[in-house]
């Protein structure tokens, strides 16, 4: 129960404890292998897309029709696709249109999906009731279809690929959120913070919400991964971002055409998506295990 | 805004009683139980079951009883964290179960509350500064500058080192946490603390001092405590008087001294003599009682003592016995107290 640093009066130990604790999660999560390297892996490739263009500055959409699907060269590292477009321009490009629309759809989720969960699941009662029905109504709806509708019904522009990804797949946040948010209302400090006079909002936002915290980071890391792999699913069936415009999705539908004579266009791609979704959901996992101990069985 | 019809009737009542602070008159608080599909009747735990007394100012009034009597729930009626379903509250003769919600938040800051366990009261992501200084977020517009003076003095107050302020609650033993609660609950100078099994979760030692710490401010503020606990020594040791609770009803009211010395009620006999004396020679006959404390959802008929209640009569299973004051400053519920016990046991 007591921490070994409790009876510790002097100042500067009382910090020094604070840094080990402080620490303790990212030393947790540096002990789990698969999680690191992940983390190690995304920060490479990020760096790599949102960077590399600086570097590789060819123009991703500049078409060259005589030099069509070619291999690996000096002047196109990586070939060139059916346009003559340079591919590791393309891929960079692509990965960068990628990973904003995952983010983009993954803060969007986070939002309603923790407004939804936290107001239900602090107020109760009806608020709760309309909430969470209407939370399991979505999730009875197969929310890839409904992402397809939408899109043909709203276009195809980034921001709507966003926002209807975002739309279709906050539920699973809210109902995180929602039952972590029913554990706390019913702890001590909530009810002292009520005893001595707080208002509603203030206590949701100053006790309740930073419990929370841990477990909304390990559902947006794995948020991202699935916004990532929708958005690919989308652009491939050719109803996501529209060309000439990059994303790894669109790129792979494009690929499918010559997958016999240049199976580069389509691995690149494919392994890109696969290699990053991977690598965000270990690093989710990691990061549930890093910042809660108890998900590892004992204490 | 004073009553004078009131004023007066308590004058008359009590000449030499100090002056009252909190006024509780018939409160009751039912909780519902889940009911299940098939059955009719919708079922109420009767946590409090029209429960009255008075509160003085300046003094300490202890609340014992067994688990599950009720205690907690009659000490959160009273500052409002729980609505009365039924009866009167008063606060310096302000009827405070009247008041709406904007209203009532004027009150609130008059009576604050430390709870049992000052882990789990004491946000864990924030560090003793900003849990000191909450009561001002909440009240006033006080200045960091302001804020960090006050949390300075407090902390002072309450006996932790101002460099306290930079930790986090994981980082204090269980009494500097108690403190940290106590300087939260004083920090607004209120009239009145519910200190709620307030030392129960702390070692013995440690218990002391805590205990020593809440008689000092209690001089130093003029506050006045309602103090919830089931070790009945720490009750001795700071109440000026003592209710006894059973099954959501006081049956014993009494100035402290008097009730360990000879109680009146065969329960409150009962409850202290398994109370342990550090003293090997005093030899006390403990009162073992029969069977269970019975279920609130569905409390026995009459009195509700009398299925355990090793001197019941007929007449105690059919008529409630009201709570009475039968000597000064002494209420009773039963139809038979201990009157003659009293010499047994004083030897």
């Amino acid at each position: 129960m007591s921490n070994p640093a409790a009876n510790n009066t002097d100042l500067n130990q009382v910090r020094v404890s604070a840094n080990i604790k402080k620490s303790t999660a990212w030393t947790r999560l540096k002990k789990n292998k698969a999680a690191f390297s992940a983390l190690i892996f995304l920060v490479l490739i990020h760096l790599l897309i949102f960077v590399g263009p600086f570097i590789w500055t060819v123009n991703p959409d500049a078409t060259n029709p005589a030099g069509m699907l070619q291999g690996i060269t000096a002047s196109h590292p990586l070939g060139t696709d059916d346009l003559g477009r340079d591919v590791l321009a393309r891929m960079m490009k692509g990965g960068q249109i990628t990973l904003l629309v995952g983010f983009g759809a993954m803060f969007f989720t986070v939002l309603i999906g923790g407004l939804v969960g936290m107001l239900a699941g602090y107020y109760g009662k009806w608020v709760d009731i309309i909430l969470m029905r209407f939370t399991e109504a979505m999730l009875s709806i197969p929310n890839f279809f409904l992402a397809l509708v939408a899109l043909t019904v709203f276009g195809k522009s980034p921001l709507m690929v966003v926002l209807v990804i975002a739309f279709t797949s906050w539920m699973e946040i809210a109902r995180v959120v929602y039952g972590e948010t029913l554990k706390w209302k019913e702890s001590e400090f909530v009810e002292a913070s009520e005893a001595l006079g707080s208002s509603s909002v203030r206590t949701l936002y100053k006790h309740i919400f930073p419990q929370i915290i841990p477990s909304i980071i390990v559902s947006s890391t794995l948020g991202i991964a699935w916004a990532i792999l929708t958005e690919s699913a989308i652009s491939y069936l050719g109803l996501g971002i529209q060309p000439p415009t990059a994303t790894w999705g669109n790129m792979l539908q494009n690929a499918q055409q010559y997958i016999w004579t240049t199976p580069m266009l389509g691995v690149l791609p494919g392994v890109a998506i696969a290699l990053v979704v991977l690598a965000y959901n270990f690093l989710g996992d990691g990061l549930r295990d890093a910042l809660d101990p108890k998900h590892r069985g004992g204490k | 805004m004073v009553n004078l019809e009131k004023t007066a009737l308590e004058l008359i009542e009590s000449p030499r009683k100090p002056p009252v602070l909190v006024r509780v008159k018939n409160a009751k608080k039912y909780f519902k139980l889940k009911k299940g599909i098939f059955s009719k009747n919708q079922q109420y735990v009767k946590a409090v079951d029209k429960v009255s007394f008075e509160i003085f100012k300046g003094e300490t009034f202890g609340l014992v009883g067994e688990s599950g009597s009720g205690k907690s729930t009659l000490g959160r009626v009273v500052i409002g964290l729980h609505e009365a379903d039924e009866g009167e509250i008063y606060f310096e003769e302000n009827e405070i179960t009247a008041l709406n919600k904007r209203e009532f938040q004027k009150v609130r800051k008059e009576m604050q509350i430390i709870f049992q366990d000052p882990s789990g009261s004491l946000n864990p992501r924030m560090k003793v500064q900003e849990l000191i200084s909450e009561p001002f977020d909440v009240y006033t517009k006080m200045t960091k500058k302001e804020k960090e003076e006050k949390v300075a003095t407090l902390l002072e107050k309450v006996g932790l080192g101002v460099e306290k302020k930079l930790s986090y609650p994981h980082e204090l033993s269980g009494g500097q946490r108690q403190r940290v609660c106590i300087a939260r609950a004083i920090a607004l100078n209120p009239k009145f603390i519910l200190a709620d099994e307030a030392v129960s979760a702390l070692d013995v030692s440690v218990q002391a001092q805590v205990i020593n710490l809440l008689k000092d401010l209690q001089k130093e503020l003029g506050l006045t405590y309602l103090f919830i606990a089931h070790g009945l020594n720490v009750v001795r040791y700071i109440s000026d008087r003592v209710g006894v609770m059973y099954l959501g009803q006081l049956v014993e009211v009494a100035e402290t001294e008097e009730l360990f010395d000879h109680p009146l009620h065969p329960y409150s006999a009962a409850l202290l003599s398994t109370n342990p004396v550090a003293d090997p020679r005093k030899r006390k006959e403990k009162v073992v009682l029969k069977g269970e404390i019975p279920s609130p959802a569905n409390p026995p008929a009459g009195c509700r003592f009398h299925t355990r209640c090793p001197i019941a009569q007929e007449i105690c299973k059919t008529k409630v016995p009201d709570l009475v004051e039968i000597q000064e400053g002494r209420q009773v519920a039963c139809h038979f107290p201990l009157l003659t016990n009293s010499k047994e046991e004083t030897e």
